[in-house]
Formats: C-alpha cells, sequence, structure tokens
C-alpha cells in the first residue's frame, strides 16, 4: 500500500483531487431550493453529494498520511484561499455576463468537469495506492451519473429554443477557457504518475475533446474558440470567485470551532 | 462533516463500550443476527444485510463485536446513523463493546443487493435494481417494471430521486411515480 511517491507529493495530488470536489459540491449546493425544476433541484444536490462524499475520502486520507493531525474538517474549513488545489473552473460563478445566476453555466462546467473526471477515477482505479483506487472506484461509478446528466441538459438547452441554444452557447463561452488547466502537467503529476498512484492529466485531454465534442455536436453547439488560457489553481492561484465561496463555506465554523451535526 | 468521534474510527477498542462482560459470555450468533437485522435508516422496508452494506461481523475473545459496513454512494448520509445503529444492536445483543469499520473495496454495487431485498423493495413500491456491470455513461436503456401494476410502459421523470440510490420514474399505465434503485 505504501507508494513510492514521497508523502509531500502524495498530499498535494490527494489535494487536487479533493478539492476539485469539494469546491464543486460547495457551489452545486447553491442551486438547493433554486433549480429550474423539483427534479433538477434534487438531481443537483445529488451530484453535490457524491462529489462531497468522494471530498471527504480524499481530504481524509490526505490528512493521515500529512501527519499533522489535519482532518477533513481542518482541511475545508481551516485552509485560506492559496492552500487550495483546485483547478479554477469549479470555483467560478454560475453566471453569465448580463444574466447572472444562471443554470446554463453549472451545467456546462459540469459537463467540462465530469467528462474529466469520469475518465480519471477509472484510470485511478488501477492506482498501486489501494487506498486511492477503492475511492476511485466508488466515485467513476458515480460521474458516469453526472456526465449523463449534464449531457442530457446540454443536448436539451442547446438544441432547444433559439434563446436557451444562445444561453447555453454563451455558458460555454465563459467556462471553456478555464478547461484547459485540468489537462495541464507538472513536475508532481509527471512524479505521481510514474510511480503508478496518479495519471498525468494531459493524457485525458484527446477522450475528454472527443466525449465533450460530441455532446455540443449533438446539442448543434460549436466548439469555442479561445486563446486565453488562464491557470494558477493547483499552486493556490484562484480567482475572486473562491474567496467569496470559501468564506460562505467556512463561516460557521470559524465562528464556532468544533461544530458538528 | 463530522461524525461522533467514538464511532467513526473502528479500530479495535475505539467504540462505545458496555460494563465489564465476562469473557465467553457473548453470544457471537445473536450479535450478528442483531447487527444483519438493523434497517437501512433511508429505505427502512430492507435491512442492511439485504442491501449488501454489510460486509463481516465477528466477536473477539474479549467480547467485542467487529463490523465491516461499505457504503452504497460515497456520500451516503445515512452512514453516519448505520454506523450507530450497528453499535447499538451489538451492545443491545450482549457485545462488550462494538467497532464498525467502513471499508471501500470492492466498490459496494446493486448487485450485492439479496433476492430476499430485491423481493422487499417490490413490495414497498420500489422497483428493484436490473443488472449493474456496465462501463461509463449510458444514454438510452430498456424499461423499468412498474411495481404497482407490472406494466412495462413506465419513463424516467429523473435519474435522482429521493435518495442517493434512487431515480425516479411513472408509469404512464396506472399513472403512478415510483422510485427505482439505480443499477450502479
Amino acid at each position: 500500500m505504501k507508494s513510492e511517491v514521497s508523502t509531500a507529493d502524495l498530499v498535494e495530488y490527494l489535494l487536487r483531487l479533493g478539492d476539485d470536489a469539494l469546491v464543486t459540491a460547495q457551489r452545486l449546493g447553491e442551486w438547493s431550493a433554486r433549480a429550474p425544476e423539483m427534479e433538477t433541484d434534487i438531481a443537483l444536490s445529488n451530484i453535490a453529494l457524491d462529489q462531497l462524499g468522494a471530498a471527504r475520502l480524499l481530504l481524509t486520507y490526505a490528512g493521515e498520511i500529512e501527519g499533522a493531525g489535519r482532518d477533513e474538517d481542518a482541511l475545508a474549513y481551516l485552509r485560506a484561499d492559496h492552500e487550495f488545489r483546485n483547478a479554477q473552473l469549479v470555483e467560478l460563478a454560475d453566471e453569465q455576463p448580463e444574466l447572472g445566476h444562471d443554470f446554463g453555466v453549472a451545467i456546462a462546467k459540469l459537463l467540462c468537469l465530469s467528462a474529466y473526471q469520469q475518465p480519471l477515477y477509472q484510470r485511478l482505479c488501477s492506482s498501486t495506492d489501494e487506498r486511492i483506487a477503492g475511492i476511485a472506484a466508488k466515485a467513476v461509478k458515480e460521474s458516469a451519473y453526472h456526465l449523463d446528466f449534464a449531457t442530457l441538459w446540454t443536448v436539451r438547452l442547446g438544441d432547444g429554443t433559439g434563446a436557451s441554444r444562445d444561453r447555453m452557447a454563451g455558458a460555454f463561452a465563459v467556462v471553456w477557457p478555464y478547461t484547459y488547466e485540468l489537462f495541464e502537467t507538472d513536475d508532481l503529476v509527471a512524479r505521481v504518475a510514474a510511480a503508478g498512484v496518479g495519471v498525468d492529466p494531459s493524457t485525458l485531454r484527446e477522450h475528454w475533446s472527443e466525449v465533450v465534442g460530441g455532446v455540443l455536436a449533438m446539442a448543434t453547439l460549436d466548439v469555442p474558440e479561445t486563446s486565453w488560457r488562464p491557470t494558477g489553481g493547483r499552486t493556490g492561484r484562484h480567482t475572486e470567485a473562491m474567496s467569496y465561496l470559501l468564506a460562505e463555506m467556512q463561516v460557521l465554523h470559524r465562528a464556532h470551532p468544533g461544530a458538528a451535526w | 462533516m463530522v461524525s461522533p468521534a467514538s464511532l467513526s474510527g473502528g479500530r479495535p477498542g475505539t467504540g462505545p463500550s458496555r460494563a465489564a462482560v465476562p469473557a465467553g459470555s457473548v453470544d457471537a450468533a445473536a450479535v450478528r443476527a442483531a447487527v444483519a437485522a438493523v434497517v437501512d435508516p433511508e429505505i427502512r422496508v430492507v435491512t442492511i444485510e439485504d442491501l449488501g452494506i454489510l460486509r463481516a461481523v465477528s466477536v473477539a475473545d474479549d467480547g467485542r463485536a467487529r463490523v465491516t459496513i461499505t457504503p452504497t454512494y460515497s456520500g451516503c448520509p445515512a452512514m453516519d446513523v448505520i454506523r450507530r445503529d450497528v453499535a447499538e444492536a451489538a451492545l443491545a445483543a450482549g457485545a462488550a463493546g462494538a467497532d464498525v469499520e467502513t471499508v471501500l473495496a470492492p466498490a459496494w454495487s446493486t448487485d450485492m443487493i439479496s433476492e430476499s431485498g430485491r423481493a422487499k423493495l417490490a413490495a414497498a413500491g420500489i422497483a428493484p435494481p436490473g443488472p449493474a456491470g456496465r462501463q461509463g455513461p449510458v444514454l438510452l436503456r430498456l424499461s423499468v417494471r412498474c411495481p404497482r401494476c407490472g406494466s412495462m410502459a413506465t419513463e424516467q421523470l429523473s435519474r435522482f430521486g429521493s435518495t442517493a440510490c434512487k431515480a425516479l420514474w411513472r408509469c404512464t399505465e396506472c399513472r403512478e411515480p415510483f422510485d427505482e434503485i439505480k443499477p450502479h
């Protein structure tokens, strides 16, 4: 079970995986009681719960390996924005310019994320780290549902009315620049991938483009073109939206240390 | 995100205990039966054994029960309640203490739901799952039989239902909505 990667590398890698899931869960949770219809409300809350479940397992493991006495709560509630390792995509507010809060952006983000997480977890099922493999084996089945859900809504709205198509196209225009960061590679992922513990995300890009491109085609939407590729989440550089998200997520725990259900 | 510290660990000796129990006086079969009879807190017609959530029960020489369970979905909010109910059942059946461990591998699948569990679900108006074992997303699937009238003329309303493991369907024959345990 003990892998060849250093403790620091493994903790960092787990934070990247776990923070993607945790921040996604927090954003999706904002749709509770606000989604366009009750079934969708329940669906987004369920997806948030899946992401939170994976986040808890990954962050708990990161805390155990780190050995500094930090549990899942300490990692979720007591880190500052520059200590989070999620990609910037997941922290973006579900908003479009001129429109404000927008369901289309939530769906576009979920499609782009789940088309990345599903094959990532699939590959991690054969991680040489048994604990990661076990977590991935559960998460991969759940992310297949997330991808299904996001696909159905993208097609329904993209290939819907003129208004819904415009909004869906606008949503992908907002989200698209942030998708490149998901597939960036660096020395850390090279080391964990070489040890068979993790996956070099750049190897997922081709499959992702096929899946997302196929869905966009079904939805009669064009693949957005962009030369702007914001990055920095994996090293703790985040957008303004991240600080607001953390303020809401952490305020209770910081005001009442040790608060529990 | 916090579960009661006394129930979360699962390491021997970390769970709740009773006052001293004479060595060798614990009926392991009774403890096992009591734990197996714990019902799922969200689908109260089936036991955790029916659902395949219960992996193992043993009683150590010191009379402490050691129970292994596995979650259905990673974020299933019922797990904390199940851990507590399992510990209480083991203590009530005479165990000196109870340590409940959660394992992930092999990942839970609806194929682990027993025949009796499927029958109980159907009797409660919840369509039992078809075979799992699919890989990747599936956009089209065969219909699900209505647990009320038996018709195959049903349609999916939402692939997410009242709990993490269920989808919401509607029968176009008898017009009733129903839950389905998603093949997973």
